[in-house]
């Protein structure tokens, strides 16, 4: 999928694997959109916002129904080998870690009502600093999806276990605040589960980015020492 | 590859005249798995399976250098027996070529010449490679009939029932299917798994489905090179090769 490589001798089938990479980019832009409105909603404490994002979660299902047909509509005609077997493989993969960003950016939204019920707990604070790292992996992995860019997929990899230290700080934080103020367990609950939502996202960003590793070089990257 | 080695070459160069259709080529075949030889005309391909029962021999100005080995065993040493190597490894070509005989005596043909059988054993072979093809059940009260008489997949099946009267070791394939509509050509490709369980097969073939769909092994060819060769998964989904990624995905090399 290099920019390199020669160009198939059916243009048809050339079309369709550019529309169909341009279609799995437009969606990874959606979700991101739906995470950074999921974020403002809470920072602005901004309950119709949320809303929104709830309501656009449709246009993000829509996406993943029409790429799994394009995929299977190829697979069917075109019969594709190799890398562009590969990439079709990650396309079905990749979609539906893209429509799950899409639903815990919903789930971060439907917190947003009850945390903007009562003052904020200190820990709100870290909130977007780790929405903005989710989204920065999430950014980084479109970018490589689009570039064939391996390295840039395997940085992705190697930042998700940050994301795993900060949700668990921010946990054993707003544990400690919930114990001293139990009038705030409701928001607490909440808290962590925004983090947790967050976290969630950059893991199934890490998908996407083993999935760039394997369309591009044939490589399975995932589960490594597994085998 | 777990199976014993059935042919191999090793520096294979062939020339026609001044053309050099083969360079170099080392290549292994497993025994009793069914391998496929791709790439564009004029790669190669046919060349190469023609080396393994020296059917090139017949074709003047032709040189062959290097190893070539069945069973361990050189093909091209200075008393080998080419008759009874070509009984060894059969050949099926691509036009079904049945002789203008009965259904019976295009059977019976090999063992015959050979002297492999007489009377009653004739019988016998007759109606167990019929039955290998798939053709007995249709054919066995039509057996004194003309074999021009049969349709294109009767006589490819009557043709490869031919081959392996005489008890190959090897079949070798050039493009068996290539005259056959889209569901002969699967009862074809069937008919060659099964194959693949008693005999060594080699198959050249034009269409890559094809070889995704039968083959164990596949070896790409390109301009007389073997560009690679190895599991028919591997060549098309993780190919080693540049030029066999550009072959398999249908780019301009």
């Amino acid at each position: 999928m290099t920019m390199t490589k020669p160009h198939h001798i059916s243009a048809a089938f050339s079309a369709e694997l550019h529309s169909l990479k341009d279609q799995i980019l437009a969606m990874g832009r959606l979700v991101d959109t739906q995470v950074s409105e999921a974020v403002r909603a809470l920072v602005e404490r901004d309950p119709e916002l949320a809303g929104r994002v709830i309501e656009a979660d449709r246009a993000v299902n829509q996406f993943e129904l029409a790429v799994d047909e394009q995929c299977i509509r190829i697979l069917a005609l075109h019969q594709p080998a190799a890398s562009d077997l590969r990439f079709i493989a990650a396309a079905l993969k990749i979609v539906t870690d893209l429509e799950r960003i899409g639903d815990l950016a919903v789930n971060m939204a439907e917190r947003v009502a009850i945390l903007a019920a009562g003052p904020p707990l200190r820990a709100v604070a870290e909130l977007p600093g780790m929405a903005a790292s989710a989204r920065r992996m999430l950014h980084d992995v479109l970018d490589a999806f689009v570039t064939g860019d391996t390295a840039k997929a395997e940085a992705v990899i190697a930042a998700d276990p940050d994301m795993d230290t900060r949700a668990a700080s921010l946990l054993a934080e707003v544990e400690g605040e919930m114990s001293r103020e139990p009038a705030a367990v409701g928001r607490g609950l909440a808290t962590i589960f925004f983090a947790k939502h967050l976290e969630r996202v950059a893991d199934h960003a890490t998908n996407v980015a083993e999935m760039v590793v394997y369309f591009v070089r044939g490589q399975d990257v995932r589960h490594p020492g597994s085998i | 590859m777990d199976s014993p080695v059935k042919l191999r070459t090793e520096r294979l160069n062939v020339h026609y005249g001044d053309f050099h259709a083969l360079k170099d080529v080392t290549a292994v075949v497993a025994e009793r798995r069914l391998t496929s030889l791709i790439g564009p005309s004029g790669c190669g391909k046919s060349t190469l399976l023609r080396v393994f029962n020296r059917m090139n021999d017949l074709i003047p100005g032709c040189r062959v250098d290097g190893a070539v080995e069945l069973d361990g065993r050189p093909l091209y040493a200075p008393r080998v027996d080419v008759e009874a190597l070509r009984r060894q490894v059969g050949m099926v070509f691509q036009r079904p070529n049945p002789f203008p005989l009965s259904i019976h005596e295009n059977v019976i043909y090999g063992p015959r010449v050979h002297a492999l059988a007489h009377g009653a054993e004739l019988d016998v072979i007759v109606q167990r490679c019929l039955a290998a093809v798939g053709l007995w059940d249709e054919l066995e009260d039509r057996l004194d009939d003309s074999a021009l008489e049969l349709t294109s997949e009767q006589a490819q099946r009557l043709c490869i029932a031919r081959a392996i009267a005489v008890e190959p070791a090897v079949l070798l394939m050039d493009e068996p299917c290539s005259t056959l509509d889209p569901i002969a050509t699967l009862r074809i490709e069937s008919l060659m798994r099964e194959l693949a369980r008693r005999y060594t097969v080699v198959v050249v073939t034009h269409n890559m489905q094809q070889a995704a769909r039968i083959s164990d092994d596949t070896g790409f060819l390109m301009l007389g090179e073997l560009v690679e060769m190895g599991p028919t998964a591997q060549i098309f989904t993780r190919p080693r090769d540049r030029r066999t990624e550009d072959y398999v995905t249908g780019r301009y090399g």
